[in-house]
């Protein structure tokens, strides 16, 4: 199925006083997806969204809109709309004013702005807060008055911004369903940034996972979490043990000190990789009956199921299982072939994985992200 | 409620002494000379005969609100442009702005004299590349000049503090709903550093309008303001009674015209310097 690429960003760099920031970036998107760049703060995810907005130039390559390049063309002249990271709602305007702002810079007759206004705050369920200031709204209602601002325009594509990243939890979780809706029902491009992957997983059609300045990964959901390309975005989505391995053959791996089966192939003999298992992948079993066996360290009661961290050979695995298994115990590990996940080695390898330090309170500190990501200039 | 200790009463002591040395006590007596005649009887004649300075009142009012119009077409502009510079840069241009308001106000107008004088720094110039000599000094231009000159950044910095305290998402926002640049000043800038406006306009319009220097040195004592008619009341007609009564018309004039921009201030809460 060949869809219309709306967006085409080739080879763009971009640096900020001799920082680089972007670092060739391939991307294209296609008409009416839901795609989101996901990364840790400074990964440039903001900055490829400005890129695209038109807040910020590239120094090389170009963007591309519906096959045109629109490297020099000014914000205001983009079919595009953004919803801004904590909104930027015109605070001497209502919330009908807001929605209207950008009709009436196109001049549009005043029965239809009122007719359109009226109808996206309706599809953002915001019906009746026409006349409300916009500064005594709810963090949700302003962004729903934010998303309603730029929908209002019918943009070809919607930016957003880590839209709900001052949002409550619960919130959060309504909102993400909402925009999934509007999405479908308006059939506009939606492109979002995030760092939050629980997010990323649940809304979108495609991921691109980036770091540093570059794409580490573009796939749906389902790819990205089953098929990491590398230890970063295998870490960076969802828990992963990441182990040091060797590829004898194709299908076989070996590492832990135990040769298993997998489904990969396609690796020279011998190779070394990089060997991903996710949590719940991880069956245990009696301690004899295992093909690993190691020592409960520790284990947390999550609600849904027990996290435990296991030392095998003094690496840290985690393992989250219904069953409650004592610390300090002797359990034995079993995995299936298919729970097996080869990587070639990269740059990140050896840099995540192990659970040796971890400790929830440390993994929130590293995820929040700073109030004010990629300083601009 | 916590009851406020010794030590932070006896902080507030030398302030209250100072106000009522220098501000309270001043403004009674601005008030008992102005209902009192020469013998110190009480009287209204001052207040009512002071119809006949009403051309002085109207000129002067007219002068300060030209002044603050220009003002506020230079400074609005300048504000803006400061706002958008780089922070290092932006320091620069607030220091030079702040530079001339480090010297005396008195200093500046009389160097603004010697330039502008018949046989001053400009007039010598143009003499010398074959011009005539252009007469500044002495005209209403040049009253307004001096005005302009000496108040200009009672304008500007209070514009500038509330533009540059602005989010710049609002300016992206709207260029992103459509606005050119030009646009977006009208659009967001301007509604949004109100009460920097308000506040410039008032830091302009009242010196402007009891200033009495300016007008004697540029307009060469052609035009009597009403700073100019109160010094000469109390200093060279020796009538500190005339002089009280303009004065505390002009007061009231004042707070009036202060008040009623507070309340175009009001629906944003513009904190206002006056």
């Amino acid at each position: 199925m060949e869809q219309t690429k709306i967006i085409d960003l080739k080879n763009i760099s971009k640096s900020y006083g001799g920082e680089t920031v972007l670092n060739d970036i391939n991307l294209y998107i296609r008409d009416k997806e839901f795609v989101t760049l996901l990364g840790p703060s400074g990964c440039g995810k903001t900055t490829t969204l400005r890129i695209i907005g038109g807040f910020e130039t590239p120094d090389t390559g170009e963007v591309c809109f519906d096959g045109v390049k629109i490297n020099d063309v000014p914000p205001y002249k983009r079919h595009v709309n953004t919803v801004f990271q904590r909104y930027a709602l015109f605070p001497h305007l209502n919330v009908f004013e807001n929605v209207a702002f950008g009709l009436r810079v196109a001049k549009v007759k005043e029965a239809e702005i009122v007719k359109r206004v009226k109808e996206t705050l309706e599809l953002v369920n915001l019906k009746g807060f026409e006349r409300r200031s916009v500064t005594t709204l709810s963090g949700g209602q302003q962004q729903r008055v934010a998303i309603a601002r730029a929908l209002v325009n019918n943009p070809k594509v919607l930016l957003l911004d880590e839209p709900l990243a001052a949002l409550d939890l619960k919130l959060r979780k309504d909102m993400q369903n909402e925009l999934k809706a509007l999405h479908e029902r308006t059939g506009i491009t939606f492109i979002y940034v995030t760092h939050d992957q629980e997010e990323a997983l649940s809304m979108s059609d495609t991921i691109v996972v980036m770091a540093n300045g570059r794409i580490q990964q573009i796939g749906t959901p389902t790819d990205i979490y089953n098929e990491p390309k590398n230890a970063f975005v295998a870490d960076f989505i969802g828990e992963s043990n990441i182990l040091d391995g060797v590829m004898l053959d194709d299908f076989r791996a070996k590492f832990a000190g135990h040769e298993f089966k997998c489904l990969d192939s396609g690796f020279e003999k011998n190779e070394p990789v990089d060997i991903v298992v996710r949590p719940e992948d991880v069956d245990i079993v009696d301690a004899d009956k295992g093909m690993l066996k190691g020592t409960v360290t520790s284990i947390t009661f999550k609600g849904v199921h027990w996290e435990i961290i296991v030392d095998i050979q003094g690496f840290k695995w985690m393992i989250q299982t219904t069953d409650y298994c004592a610390p300090d115990s002797e359990i034995g590990l079993f995995i299936e072939p298919d729970a097996i996940h080869v990587m070639k080695k990269s740059e990140y390898s050896d840099m995540f994985g192990d659970y040796s330090s971890y400790s929830e309170e440390f993994d929130e500190l590293s995820v929040a992200e700073p109030a004010e990501e990629e300083k601009t200039e | 409620m916590k009851k406020k200790s010794f030590l932070e009463k006896a902080a507030a002591v030398p302030h209250f002494v100072w106000m009522i040395l220098f501000i309270v006590a001043p403004l009674l007596f601005v008030i008992y000379f102005a209902f009192t005649d020469s013998n110190g009887a009480f009287t209204f004649d001052n207040i009512l005969n002071l119809s006949s300075y009403g051309d002085i009142f109207l000129m002067s009012v007219l002068f300060a609100f030209i002044a603050t119009v220009v003002c506020l077409l230079i400074g609005y502009p300048l504000a803006f442009f400061m706002s958008r510079l780089k922070p290092s840069a932006q320091k620069v241009f607030v220091l030079l702005l702040m530079l001339p308001m480090w010297i005396s106000l008195l200093i500046r107008t009389y160097s603004l004299l010697a330039m502008l004088d018949n046989g001053g720094l400009l007039n010598s110039l143009l003499n010398a590349i074959g011009l005539p000599t252009v007469k500044i000094v002495g005209t209403r231009g040049a009253v307004i000049l001096g005005m302009v000159y000496d108040f200009l950044p009672y304008m500007v910095l209070p514009i500038y503090t509330t533009l540059s305290k602005l989010d710049v998402r609002y300016f992206e926002a709207a260029e992103d709903l459509g606005c050119s640049s030009v646009m977006t000043v009208f659009k967001v800038a301007l509604p949004l550093s109100k009460s920097g406006i308000i506040s410039g306009i008032t830091m302009v319009f009242v010196p402007s309008i009891s200033t009495f220097y300016i007008s004697q040195k540029l307009g060469g004592g052609r035009f009597d303001l009403i700073g100019d008619t109160i010094e000469r009341q109390f200093l060279m007609n020796n009538n500190k009674n005339v002089g009280a009564a303009i004065s505390l018309v002009m007061m009231i004039l004042i707070l009036i015209s202060v008040a009623v921009m507070n309340r175009f201030g009001d629906d944003d809460g513009g904190e206002l310097i006056v």
